[in-house]
């Protein structure tokens, strides 16, 4: 009984993703460009700043930034929190 | 244990790796890097000196030096900038670019050699996220650096 699930469940995933597969774009041709037209375009302009990445990252997906520092926030103050009894008091 | 010759090489390679952390943070705009791998490089640079000295002097060092203020800086500040983009026109918008402010010159279309008064509110979160980081990093070496000489000590 148990194979026969197993069997079923690889068969369905194993479909699920040969179809996925096989209607992924040719090699090398991004789905959709118009966004990255728009900011390799604009961000000059827009952003006043060379670097067309760090314009993505601070000002177009600038939540997303604030996410990650928000997670390294999170980390240091939970290994701080944990240690600090043991750090020799201090920190 | 530190030897002389780990101490002679973190006080010629130290100060060189601060300035170069310095400066991927303060040109994130126009180089590649940014606030997040400049604050890491200023971190491993004060690592090196943390780990290089006793743990006397690293205490003497470090006991002064405002790591939590730094860090709740960083967050506050770059929040802070969010919220007065919200109070323009939407959360985090670029508010500095274009106007004359500092680091609000406009940046001329096409190739140019990049100018650091440029980039608007991306210098400022750079230099936030800078600071954080490197805080964050070095306040966990730091404590890992006392915790482990507490046990080697006792």
């Amino acid at each position: 009984m148990r194979k026969l699930l197993g069997i079923i469940a690889f068969l369905a995933f194993a479909i699920i993703l040969f179809v996925a597969a096989i209607h992924l774009r040719p090699f090398g041709s991004p789905p959709h460009t118009e966004m990255d037209k728009y900011f390799i375009e604009n961000a000059q302009k827009e952003a006043s700043a060379n670097n067309v990445v760090t314009s993505v990252v601070f000002d177009y997906r600038g939540f997303d930034t604030l996410g990650e520092a928000t997670v390294l926030f999170t980390a240091v103050t939970g290994v701080l929190m944990a240690l600090r009894h043991y750090g020799g008091g201090k920190k | 244990m530190t030897t002389t010759i780990i101490r002679t090489m973190t006080r010629i390679l130290s100060p060189l790796i601060l300035v170069f952390g310095l400066y991927i943070i303060l040109h994130g705009h126009l180089t590649p890097g940014g606030g997040f791998q400049g604050g890491a490089v200023f971190a491993s640079g004060l690592a090196l000196l943390i780990v290089g000295f006793e743990r006397k002097r690293v205490k003497s060092l470090f006991e002064k030096a405002p790591l939590s203020f730094i860090e709740s800086i960083g967050a506050l500040g770059f929040l802070g900038i969010g919220l007065i983009g919200l109070a323009t026109y939407t959360f985090l918008k670029n508010f500095i670019a274009n106007s004359g402010f500092l680091f609000g010159s406009s940046t001329p279309e096409g190739i140019n050699p990049g100018y650091l008064n440029t980039g608007g509110t991306l210098s400022y979160l750079n230099i936030f996220v800078g600071l954080k980081v490197l805080a964050g990093l070095t306040s966990i070496v730091l404590i890992f650096f006392l915790i482990l000489g507490r046990e080697r000590d006792e």
